[in-house]
């Protein structure tokens, strides 16, 4: 048997490569080890791979940083005193430190709710930087939803550590069992410039289960790669939403599979993209089945030299007639060295559906400004009216309307800093 | 007092305002009349700061203050008013949020503390009542789905409560009904004032029934070629602009 010869490793491949090595003997295992060869197969992606065309990782991750371990008594009660001042989006909050879930900084999991500290091992996985994280994550959490409970809402604070310079890997598993419905918020807190997070979000629906989660980026890592993988069984819904306000480099990577008949996907998300900064929404939503629904419904502003992305991808197979999809990504752009690459891509191999997408990109409508300004709005005021109302219209994509507050504030914090950085 | 001194002004390197001469004293109501495409569109969002217009010569000042050298922000907050001949929808923003964010951006912009909700409540409401607005109409999108003489009395609305020094109203009666012209004519009427002025654009004799100008302006070409009392807009109305056709300067 001749092995496929592996692309020769760079100095980066080389460093992950010494850092799955040095794993502790006790988190070894088959499928860990067989994550790590399809990394070192693929390689850190770059721009010559499709679903990474537009965020060349091989560049952003030249350097990847050591791993943070498991937090000590000292940072988890430095922790805790963060914990305190930081506003709760949800009942329940479980807290994930440097990656790893710390039970004494958590809530105990609302009724319906089984926890376990150590996630399962995830399936093999097709995308390279997916299967890395598979392969170097020692912490997370997994939860498992009960059958036909509704639990109350969860959120996950991802928290790093106030010496939290380092690679974070970390996954979380959350299982919904037949007719289980779950409201997960995850949020991504407190993060710096010299923070690489690579997270992944296994969502898992049983027949009839509804689950909505919302992803929130408010922090400042170099860089966030976010995998979420949701496999959807019959009857099964699941609406997610991203805001990205924060990360150098944010990265989201969203694969949905509705493997059951009369599944129902919603993805939506809003970027904020300023400075050099750049945020990538990346999607692949397969319909596996017939009577199958997607809808994803994605909007940026990108300000200054930044940089926003929407890659999505419809996929139907064959047999999965009747299904419905509408995908659309519209952008506004701030500044004429601002860019939004928006791919949006539809791949029917079924006969009868119903499928549509569209992509716009432009600036804030003049007559609007000029509207507002000449009743006595200051024009950064205008603008920041016009674009809370164009942000707020991704946001009502969320149900909840405290989350949906929440995160309208959060895009009113990044207006106004932009705003001010801007008077400077 | 509004003075137009010799205003010039292209769009995209056509000229439209030729050497345009205008005054509105204070407290006085005029009446622009003319055809089509004559510019007075063009004169009344040069006078708001609309940015699409190079002004070639001339200026514009308000009690003496030059316009032209304003942001349009900053001429509202003087008391220019411009009801637009199209009020523009702003998806998003509902019609409250726009009108307070309106109403405190010019009360600070003057120094003055910002209205309380109460307040601000109160004196919408008020407004709203006298031009027969319904409050569900305040509760949506601004100016999204109105009608179009439901925008222009959204517009007029706008114009009470910021209580404006200069009042530039562009074809406020086009696309109104019989009685809601009444309405807005009563509403103009209403902010009347010694201290105020108007600049009422129209291409119809009916409106200046409701609302009486002092002054009557007829303007073709890019300029003023006209000028007297309530009676030179009846002989308009008789015989039309084919005297002005050719005019090359006021009469
Ligand atoms: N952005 C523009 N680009 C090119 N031409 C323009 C532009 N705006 C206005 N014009 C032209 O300037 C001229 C004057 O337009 P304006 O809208 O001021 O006329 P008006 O007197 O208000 O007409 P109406 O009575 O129809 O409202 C017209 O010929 C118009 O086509
Ligand atoms: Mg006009």
């Amino acid at each position: 048997m001749t092995a496929q010869r592996a692309p020769a490793s760079n100095a980066a491949e080389l460093v992950l490569a010494e850092q799955f090595r040095a794993l502790p003997r006790e988190v070894a295992s088959p499928a860990r080890a067989a994550a790590f060869r399809r990394f070192e197969e693929a390689g850190l992606p770059n721009r010559r791979v499709e679903a990474w065309h537009y965020t060349d990782l091989r560049a952003a991750l030249a350097a990847p940083a050591a791993t943070l371990g498991a937090p000590d008594a000292a940072a988890i009660a430095e922790a805790r005193k963060r914990l305190a001042v930081l506003e709760r989006l949800a009942a329940t909050r479980l807290v994930l430190l440097d990656g790893y879930f710390i039970a004494a900084l958590s809530d105990p999991p609302p009724a319906g709710v089984a926890l376990a500290p150590t996630p399962p091992l995830a399936p093999p996985a097709s995308d390279p930087v997916l299967a890395l994280n598979v392969a170097l994550a020692q912490g997370g959490l997994a939860a498992t939803f009960a059958t036909q409970t509704a639990a109350k809402a969860i959120e996950i604070v991802h928290l790093v550590s106030a010496e939290g310079a380092g690679a974070i890997y970390s996954r979380v598993a959350l299982t919904l069992e037949a007719n289980a419905q779950a409201s997960v918020v995850e949020r991504f807190v407190g993060a710096g410039a010299a923070t690489q997070r690579q997270v992944s979000t296994w969502f898992d629906l049983a027949p009839g289960a509804q689950a909505t989660h919302v992803a929130l980026i408010e922090d400042a890592p170099a860089l966030h790669v976010e995998s979420q993988v949701v496999r959807l069984a019959e009857r099964a819904a699941f609406d997610g939403f991203g805001l990205v306000a924060g990360g150098a480099l944010a990265r989201r990577q969203i694969f949905a599979t509705l493997e059951g008949v009369r599944g129902r996907v919603g993805f939506s998300g809003l970027g904020l993209v300023d400075g050099l900064r750049q945020a990538d929404t990346t999607l692949e939503v397969v319909h596996a089945a017939p009577h199958g629904q997607s809808r994803e419904f994605f909007r940026h502003i990108v300000a200054d030299e930044g940089t926003g992305v929407f890659q999505g991808k419809v996929i139907v197979k064959p047999g999965a007639q009747k299904t419905d999809g509408g995908m659309k990504s519209q952008a506004i752009l701030l500044s004429p060295h601002a860019t939004m690459d928006a791919k949006p891509e539809l791949e029917i191999f079924a006969d009868d559906v119903v499928c549509g997408h569209g992509a716009t990109v432009g600036a804030l409508d003049a007559q609007q400004l000029f509207y507002l300004r000449s009743r006595g709005l200051p024009e950064a005021e205008a603008e920041a009216m016009l674009l809370e109302a164009f942000a707020a219209e991704a946001i009502g994509r969320v149900a909840d309307p405290a989350l949906a507050e929440a995160l309208l504030s959060a895009t009113r914090v990044w207006l106004a800093a932009r705003g001010q950085g801007r008077r400077m | 007092m509004l003075e137009v001194k010799n205003l010039s002004a292209s769009v995209n390197g056509q000229p439209i305002l030729d050497g345009l001469s205008l005054t509105v004293r204070t407290g006085e109501v005029a009446a622009i009349m003319g055809p089509n495409g004559s510019g007075k569109s063009t004169l009344s969002y040069i006078i708001a700061g609309k940015p699409d217009y190079e002004v070639t010569s001339g200026e514009i000042l308000l009690d003496g203050e030059d316009l032209l050298a304003l942001a349009p922000e900053a001429r509202a907050a003087k008391g220019v008013f411009l009801a637009f001949q199209y009020p523009i929808e702003i998806p998003g923003v509902a019609t409250m949020t726009f009108l307070k964010a309106a109403l405190n951006a010019q009360r600070r912009a003057r120094g003055e503390a910002d209205l309380t909700t109460p307040d601000f409540r109160r004196a919408v409401r008020g407004a709203a009542q006298s031009l027969k607005i319904e409050e569900e109409m305040l509760r949506r999108p601004l100016n999204v789905g109105f009608s179009g003489g439901e925008k222009k009395r959204m517009e007029v609305l706008q114009m009470a409560l910021l209580s404006p020094q200069l009042c530039v109203l562009d074809e406020t009666d086009s696309g109104l009904d019989i009685d809601a012209l009444r309405v807005v004519a009563d509403g103009v009427n209403a902010l009347r004032d010694p201290a105020r002025s108007f600049v009422v654009i129209t291409h119809y004799q009916r409106l200046l029934e409701h609302i009486q100008p002092d002054v009557v302006h007829v303007m073709a070409r890019g300029r003023i070629v006209a000028s007297g009392g309530p009676e030179l807009a009846l002989e308009l109305e008789r015989n039309g602009y084919r005297d002005y056709a050719n005019a090359n300067a006021a009469a």
